[in-house]
């Protein structure tokens, strides 16, 4: 099974990159994410109910539709905005790329640490734009928030493509396939990543690190 | 086609199609409330949110839906459809998009109902509360007020999209595959937002570019079916109830099952067993619409394309849907916003008809009266102007020509007939032809007090709108100026060339 990728591309103004990448990020989420699990005996399980809340953008002639977790909104918000810390202080020409990658987990015996399994992955490219007024500013404001409903409608497009899902898993096995901390709902295991790329088009990538050190962490 | 479906598993999807439906019809209907939705996420199933999604149930919404319906499904050549439309204060409408919801004949037999479906269609929920928060009409639903409303419309039957203008587009939510068809979900909205007013008054086009509201009047079939978009609590209810949300005994299950396909029926034992409505599925076969939406305005089109069964499809499940009725949410309407702000989204061209020349000094004024409708200007007198400071305007005159507040008083510029004035007999200056035309007005500006100064405001304004004409740019002259010019020039010439070395001098000073 390969894993499916999605490319998404964004320009906006720096103070645009927040609501932009969670408008895209909550998107995603509300479609990867159920109710919370209650396994009973006879190896039936049953599902809660996911809440969804309006959002609107300040900077961003948009609004768009979030799972009711204020968990989750944290944790995106932390990492939407540390991918913002990265994109301004790098240095660079304000190019970037996050990426939301839905994973599963595979045990392996020990020494090995489980091997994480990634069956989708959206990674959002963003080009960060510098503004000379308040006029240009005002028609970057409805020229994104009309980018980020075609981004949506982009989104929404893949999703019911109906494509590879993971299997619903027994109680023991629940761990592996979806993130259950969260205290009312639960998105499918994922990942935030990001990678800045500096002015000489290479990529600065903080993501390898991460990603080496996890590998050798035991 | 059914043969091979069980009659649970026929039960089952028959069900979850028909709370689809409605579901569906709620979540469009609560996008154009006006208002931000916000729904709370529940740990433990209460058995009451079908596809497990929190989605509020409006009485009135189900009921018309129900009403809409009329017992049937939407099926194989049987659409349902939500129509929004938007209506003024002066009661002109227009359709903003259609949302349809229809099956096609493409099955998918391996697919399983009680799992598989309902979980796509709970995606399928989930898509359309994305999708109808991108569309245009989400904006202008979330600035209705006192100006306009936004209104919808349940049918079933054949789609109509003929209202939505040229050039609609099309965007297609998501289609879910199921042994007796596809349900598809897709959405044809308006582009063109600015019409021309059948209440126009046919007069010549205002010189400025005023914008004149635009609406046809159109003959609107059904329009006594429109709702508006705005729940009233049950106090301020008309005294019409509606029965709860479930007029049966049909709780939503929540229960799964991760047993392989052999214990089916073990699993099933543990479910409740089911206490279906007597108003439930009743098929009528006489209908003659057709199914087809996809009617392509310029840009608009659907693709069909065949979609594939996932995968990873888990250990077969039974389910014995049932719901219990859900609780009431009152939403306030949303508080109005100022009418100039729909002008400039809707009003986007300012066509205007021109019956006479441009070049006729008579203006036709428009006024606007509510977002999007002209009177006529005879029928506008100052008592309804909505003009800030209208009891400043001007009550005795001639109403097109001597609007100041449209056309100021020019400089008396006599040649152009373009540029006859507006101006009162206080003018010093030449006058145009057209001056014996006007009466005198008692201008009265804004700020103004008549007993402080000794020079009135209006006065200074006249005086200084109409300036003496320079003498340089009278024709006779300067015509003279320049035949004395000409005669004097070699006299000048002569004496400049003596005093040459005083300019060089001067000259190198500068530099």
């Amino acid at each position: 099974m390969n894993c499916r990728s999605e490319v998404l591309e964004v320009s906006v103004e720096s103070r645009q990159v927040d609501e932009a990448m969670l408008a895209l990020l909550h998107t995603i989420l509300l479609h990867r994410s159920t109710g919370k699990f209650h396994y009973k005996k006879e190896g039936t399980y049953s599902i809660g109910t996911v809440g969804s809340q309006d959002i609107d953008c300040d900077y961003i002639d948009f609004a768009f539709v979030r799972v009711s977790s204020e968990e989750l909104d944290r944790a995106m918000r932390k990492s939407v905005g540390e991918f913002k810390d990265a994109l301004c202080n790098s240095g660079s020409d304000g190019v970037g790329q996050i990426s939301l990658e839905f994973y599963q987990k595979k045990k392996s015996r020990w020494p090995f640490s489980d091997e994480c399994i990634p069956w989708e992955v959206w990674s959002i490219k963003v080009n960060v734009v510098s503004l000379a007024n308040e006029q240009e500013r005002q028609i970057c404001r409805e020229k994104v928030g009309e980018k980020l409903g075609e981004k949506v409608i982009n989104i929404v497009e893949v999703i019911n493509r109906h494509e590879y899902l993971p299997k619903m898993p027994t109680q023991s096995e629940v761990d592996n396939v979806f993130d259950t901390s969260l205290k009312d709902v639960q998105p499918y295991l994922y990942k935030i990543t990001y990678q800045i790329t500096d002015s000489l088009g290479t990529s600065v990538s903080t993501t390898m690190r991460r990603l080496i050190k996890d590998t050798l962490a035991l | 086609m059914d043969s091979d479906l069980s009659p649970q598993d026929k039960k089952d999807l028959d069900k979850f199609i028909k709370f689809f439906a409605l579901k569906t019809v709620q979540v469009i209907v609560q996008a154009r409330l006006g208002e931000k939705i916000c729904t709370r996420s529940s740990s433990s199933p209460t058995g009451s949110d079908w596809f497990n999604l929190a989605i509020k149930d409006i009485p009135e919404v189900t009921h018309e839906a129900k009403k809409a319906l009329a017992g049937q499904l939407p099926g194989i050549g049987r659409s349902m459809c939500v129509e929004i439309s938007l209506k003024t204060s002066e009661g002109d409408s227009m359709e903003l998009e259609t949302w349809c919801l229809e099956m096609n004949e493409k099955c998918d037999k391996d697919i399983k109902v009680s799992y598989t479906v309902y979980n796509r269609l709970s995606l399928l929920l989930k898509s359309l509360l994305a999708i109808t928060r991108v569309t245009p009409a989400y904006k202008l639903s979330r600035k209705q007020g006192h100006d306009y409303v936004i209104l919808y419309r349940i049918y079933f039957g054949e789609v109509q999209l003929t209202g939505l203008g040229e050039g609609f587009q099309t965007v297609r939510v998501g289609i879910v595959g199921t042994p007796v068809g596809t349900i598809t979900l897709s959405c044809a909205y308006r582009t063109n937002l600015a019409f021309m007013s059948s209440r126009q008054f046919e007069r010549t086009a205002p010189i400025m570019g005023i914008i004149i509201d635009h609406f046809v009047d159109r003959p609107f079939a059904n329009m006594g079916h429109m709702h508006p978009c705005n729940y009233r609590t049950a106090a301020e209810d008309e005294g019409v109830t509606y029965p709860g949300v479930e007029d049966s005994q049909e709780v939503c299950t929540t229960s799964f099952s991760t047993s392989p396909p052999s214990q089916l029926y073990s699993s099933r034992l543990s479910y409740h067993p089911t206490a279906l409505g007597s108003a439930d599925l009743c098929y009528q076969p006489a209908y003659n619409a057709t199914h087809q939406m996809v009617i392509t305005g310029k840009e608009g089109g659907v693709p069909q394309a065949p979609v594939q069964p996932s995968h990873g499809i888990p250990a077969d499940q039974a389910r014995m849907p049932t719901c219990t009725p859900s609780g009431m949410t009152c939403h306030i309407p949303a508080t109005p916003s100022s009418s100039g702000e729909e002008a400039e989204t809707l009003s986007r061209s300012s066509e205007a008809k021109n019956n006479s020349p441009p070049d006729i000094l008579e203006t036709t004024f428009t006024r606007k009266v509510g977002a999007f409708v002209n009177k006529p200007a005879n029928q506008v007198t100052t008592a309804c102007l909505d003009l800030p400071f209208a009891a400043f305007a001007p009550k005795n005159f001639d109403f097109e020509e001597n609007d100041l507040m449209v056309n100021p008083p020019d400089s008396p510029v006599v040649e152009s007939p373009l540029q006859g004035s507006l101006h009162s007999d206080d003018s010093t200056g030449s006058s145009g032809p057209l001056q014996d035309d006007f009466v005198m007005l008692d201008f009265k500006p804004a700020f103004s007090k008549d007993d402080l100064l000794p020079i009135d405001l209006g006065t200074f304004y006249r005086e200084f709108q109409n300036p003496p004409q320079l003498s340089s740019l009278s024709i006779d002259v300067s015509a003279q100026s320049m035949a004395e010019d000409l005669d004097t020039l070699p006299v000048k010439l002569a004496l400049y060339e003596q005093k040459i070395d005083e300019f060089d001098a001067f000259v190198e000073t500068l530099q």
